[in-house]
């Protein structure tokens, strides 16, 4: 089936399987950032924006993009790189595997929420595991680049 | 990457009769939710049938009763005004911590109150609400009633929650956060009526039926909670899983039972 999507501010005419997920899509038309983890939701790596909604593509039908506005680390590299200076900054990137995810999650809550808590920024970071970090690095860089510390 | 499901023909209905016709064409033909728990069957379905473009993913409030349309997500559930300004917001503090924010993005309340999932906390949260379900031609029918009959194909519109000054609890035990619930619990109050819900245990969500009824007409003393409580606890049954056991469900029930009812107490 082919389906009509703004993937990062460009139309993109897309042929996608009935039952094929979006993050298989995304990968085949060359969106290599998203990528596949766990595979059953329970990871983040896989997150992108559906109508600027933080979404995971393991689990959204890639038919149900039609008309839809995605968005992906790529097209999101200046806000990208500011917020990589500061985790590199705080010894917070290690394999950088769950990174686009956890960016693409951060950088929807930066928009979300004004001023948070420390609690509220884990809870809402919550879907994005890292197997490498132990999360200390990464909080410290996530409240430096929110402006709460 | 294996594929265990597979989708033949993909529909998108533009009225629910169109959708109601669909769904009855084959025995196989499924409905989609958000399609979180798609992936982990192994189902053939000749037609997918999405309902996204039904408009049925809206919150609504009346003079009398707020609606929460299928289609709604968990995440718009977290962070409606309406939901959070009504009986004590447990419907947001009930699906909050499931997983993150992208699956709660995912998950829709059709889906989820349809499929009767037992490790469900919204479905325990809704069921202390006195919900009823919505559906295109079963009518009007209380969750609890839903939830206790076998699967018909119909089509689940919307939940119904009638306005009334109702104080309400949730409460839940996890192993780590955002994993599903050992044992999950919902009390609401509307002035001497209580009810006392409990969910994941891992069966689907009840009331405990005497254990409310009891409340709801003894002192409201530190000694009724208590026989309360272990009532609630030996009323209902429980069961074993990987995230606890029969016997650890059941003293769970007994403390989750007893904050929710000190917390619409307070």
């Amino acid at each position: 089936m082919k389906i009509n999507v703004t993937v990062n501010d460009e139309q993109l005419e897309m042929e996608v399987g009935y039952d094929e997920f979006l993050v298989e899509a995304l990968r085949r038309y060359g969106f290599n950032s998203v990528k596949r983890g766990c595979d059953t939701g329970c990871c983040g790596l896989c997150t992108i924006w559906i109508n600027d909604q933080p979404t995971l593509s393991c689990s959204s039908l890639a038919v149900r993009a039609n008309n839809q506005k995605i968005t992906t680390i790529e097209g999101l590299q200046e806000e990208a790189t500011d917020f990589a200076k500061v985790l590199v900054k705080e010894g917070a990137e290690q394999c950088g595997f769950c990174s686009p995810g956890f960016i693409m999650t951060i950088l929807a809550m930066k928009r979300e929420l004004k001023n948070p808590t420390e609690e509220e920024i884990i809870h809402y970071l919550t879907g994005n595991l890292c197997r490498c970090t132990g999360y200390l690095g990464q909080l410290r860089a996530v409240k430096k680049y929110m402006g709460v510390v | 990457m294996i594929k265990l499901f597979q989708i033949k023909n993909y529909a998108i209905p533009n009225t629910i009769e169109e959708a109601y016709q669909l769904l009855n064409e084959k025995r196989a033909n499924t409905l989609l939710g958000g399609c979180g728990f798609l992936k982990m069957g192994k189902k053939t379905i000749p037609t997918a049938i999405d309902l996204s473009h039904l408009g049925l993913d809206k919150i609504k409030e009346d003079e009398n009763a707020i609606e929460i349309g299928a289609m709604t997500s968990f995440r718009a559930v977290e962070v409606s005004s309406i939901l959070n300004d009504h009986f004590d917001g447990i419907l947001p503090r009930a699906v909050k911590e499931i997983l993150g924010v992208q699956f709660r993005n995912v998950v829709t309340v059709g889906a989820t109150v349809y499929s009767r999932y037992g490790f469900s906390d919204f479905i325990t949260a809704l069921l202390a609400l006195d919900a009823y379900v919505i559906l295109y031609k079963g009518g009007k029918i209380p969750l609890a009633a839903f939830l206790a009959q076998g699967c018909q194909k119909d089509i689940l519109i919307k939940i119904v929650i009638l306005k009334k000054n109702t104080r309400a609890a949730f409460h839940a035990m996890r192993n780590s956060q955002g994993d599903y619930a050992i044992l999950n619990v919902a009390v609401s109050k509307e002035n001497n009526e209580f009810k006392i819900a409990v969910g994941a245990r891992p069966q689907r969500a009840m009331i405990a039926r005497e254990a409310s009824k009891l409340l709801g007409e003894g002192q409201l003393s530190e000694a009724m909670i208590e026989e309360v409580s272990i009532l609630a606890a030996k009323e209902l049954t429980f069961g074993s899983n990987m995230r606890g056991t029969k016997e650890y469900r059941q003293i769970l029930c007994k403390a989750l039972v007893k904050r929710g009812i000190k917390e619409v107490l307070s």
